[in-house]
């Protein structure tokens, strides 16, 4: 208890990430993430870190790229239209096979959008989002502890796999308070890495960072090399939080703020007697494709409940081999549903499967 | 028990700081809580409002929708968010800024008038904590034991001067008589 502090989430994602070692942010101030960049901003010139405010998100992307080509711990920010500009850069550190990590704290879409919280950058953060075949690693945190806790988890498999990570945020969990229990201070000491562009000091050949193959037979073979990784990420990485599954015969499938607003749905429901469960991804990348098909064994259908259009529906379907109905439940443009919504969806799915 | 908190007014009431104050007590007595803000443009100037959720359990969604209790300072916010409040809830309002009747009759409502209050007494500003005073009076989900220490934590070091302000306006809303 007297560990706990009440912190913004995007505060607890600054915090956190210093407490993992991260010294070098680099960022352009959007709504709703500012407080992150401002946290960044007070700290790092405390602690011998560096701070950066760019003129622009590809600047700050390109310099994430640059820091992390040296090994070091390396972090952006921004929310979705800022992060549609860092897609270059993420393509390039993706390409050159480097870790980092980077948030983005989405708001309402396309276009300039609003500032409102949303999920509709799902297909971007999932699916590759700049040019190229690549993935990167996706955590979709849903409360402020967990801002703080897969900041730090980023981080760790962004290093162990050599590829960019992101939290994919929204700004309710962005800007909400909640009591957290910070992570303990990791111990910061630099290790050479073999592939660092840190010097030779003429005493080891040349680590070169690249993204460049003009000879197709050697980018190919990068790439094949990298989904062999990407293999044993989607086979040993993918995570997510099971509520209320034991005996349900519905199951909702939700991330982030989405969830959270499940979780009531889930009580009300119950308390008219369906029996219904979530299945949370806290992995989008690799999205928990078989605890879906798993449970496709066992219920009778699905509920997709997402702040977009349906994006992550679709791996929903695809992780069931559209063996069960799948029905969504979305709010668009910085709406959210409530739980009624969501419990009218269940009934609905309910009903039609009855017919 | 779950109690959600609905604190709506004019940016500048100091709704975010009324919750944030819920929150930090919440904290302090060891429960569950959320505290949301809206972020919107409409902070400058226009309306800003603050969803608390306390909990013995942990918390769905921290979004409150059907609040329990409702603190309007703003004749906007009582008529966007009176119908919301679940029967059997409480309102809150300023009577000093807002001259109609809360419509509803299967609610409890006080009357607090926390703005005039606050400018008689010279202390400007913390008609948030007026009402917030005759909260910890009429509703019983969080201790009065508690209220010293969440000031304190709240006001912060820095800003420890604000102590007393804030005590006396708490102690003005728990004292007054509807």
């Amino acid at each position: 208890m007297e560990n706990k502090v009440l912190m913004k989430g995007n505060e607890a994602i600054a915090e956190a990430a210093i407490r993992a070692g991260c010294r070098h942010y680099f960022g352009y101030p959007i709504t709703p993430q500012t407080e992150l960049a401002a946290y960044m901003a007070k700290r790092m010139p405390k602690i011998g870190g560096t701070f950066l405010q760019a003129e622009s998100e590809i600047a700050a992307i390109n310099m994430v790229y640059g820091v992390a080509a040296t090994g070091r711990r390396v972090m952006t920010s921004s929310s979705s239209p800022g992060v549609s500009l860092k897609q270059e850069g993420i393509s390039y550190i993706a390409g050159s096979d480097l870790p980092c990590l980077i948030v983005n704290v989405e708001r309402g879409g396309p276009g300039l959008g609003g500032i409102q919280p949303s999920q509709s950058d799902y297909f971007q953060a999932t699916k590759g989002g700049g040019h190229g075949d690549y993935h990167l690693i996706v955590l979709a945190p849903s409360s402020v502890q967990e801002m703080a806790d897969m900041t730090s988890l980023a981080f760790d498999l962004a290093e162990k796999y050599r590829m960019p990570a992101m939290l994919l945020a929204d700004g309710t969990v962005g800007q909400m308070m909640e009591p957290v229990v910070l992570p303990e201070e990791k111990n910061v000491e630099f290790t050479e890495k073999d592939w660092a562009v840190t010097g030779t000091k003429c005493a080891r050949p040349h680590h070169i960072v690249n993204s460049l193959y003009l000879v197709p037979e050697e980018l190919e073979q990068k790439n094949f090399e990298r989904f062999e990784r990407y293999a044993k990420i989607e086979e040993t990485e993918a995570r997510y939080e099971s509520f209320m599954m034991d005996d349900a015969e519905y199951c909702i499938v939700a991330f982030g703020i989405a969830a959270r607003v499940s979780k009531n749905a889930v009580l009300a429901a119950r308390a008219e007697g369906i029996r219904v469960g979530l299945i949370r991804p806290i992995t989008l990348w690799p999205f928990p494709k078989k605890a879906l098909k798993d449970a496709s064994e066992k219920v009778k259908g699905f509920l997709s409940v997402e702040l977009s259009m349906g994006q992550m529906i679709e791996d929903v379907r695809l992780s069931i081999g559209c063996s069960k109905p799948v029905e969504l439940v979305n709010r668009a443009g910085g709406m959210i549903m409530s739980p009624e919504e969501v419990v009218a969806g269940i009934r609905k799915l309910k009903e039609g499967e009855a017919k | 028990m779950t109690t959600e908190i609905l604190i709506a007014g004019f940016g500048g009431q100091g709704i975010l700081f009324a919750g944030k104050f819920l929150a930090n007590m919440g904290m302090l007595e060891g429960r569950y809580l959320s505290w949301l803000p809206s972020y919107g443009p409409e902070m400058r100037g226009g309306t800003a409002n603050c969803s608390v959720v306390l909990s013995d359990a942990p918390i769905g969604s921290p979004i409150v929708n059907r609040p329990d209790v409702l603190v309007a300072m703003n004749l906007p916010s009582l008529d966007k968010y009176e119908d919301s409040v679940v029967p059997g809830g409480t309102i809150f309002v300023d009577s000093t800024l807002i001259d109609r009747k809360v419509k509803r009759t299967d609610v409890r409502v006080f009357y607090v008038p926390a703005t005039g209050t606050a400018n008689e007494q010279g202390i400007a500003k913390l008609a948030n904590m007026i009402i917030v005073g005759k909260m910890m009076k009429e509703c019983d989900f969080l201790p009065y034991s508690g209220i010293e220490n969440a000031v304190r934590t709240v006001v912060g070091a820095k800003h420890a001067d604000l102590f007393d302000v804030n005590m006396k306006a708490i102690d003005l809303g728990y004292n007054f008589e509807s």
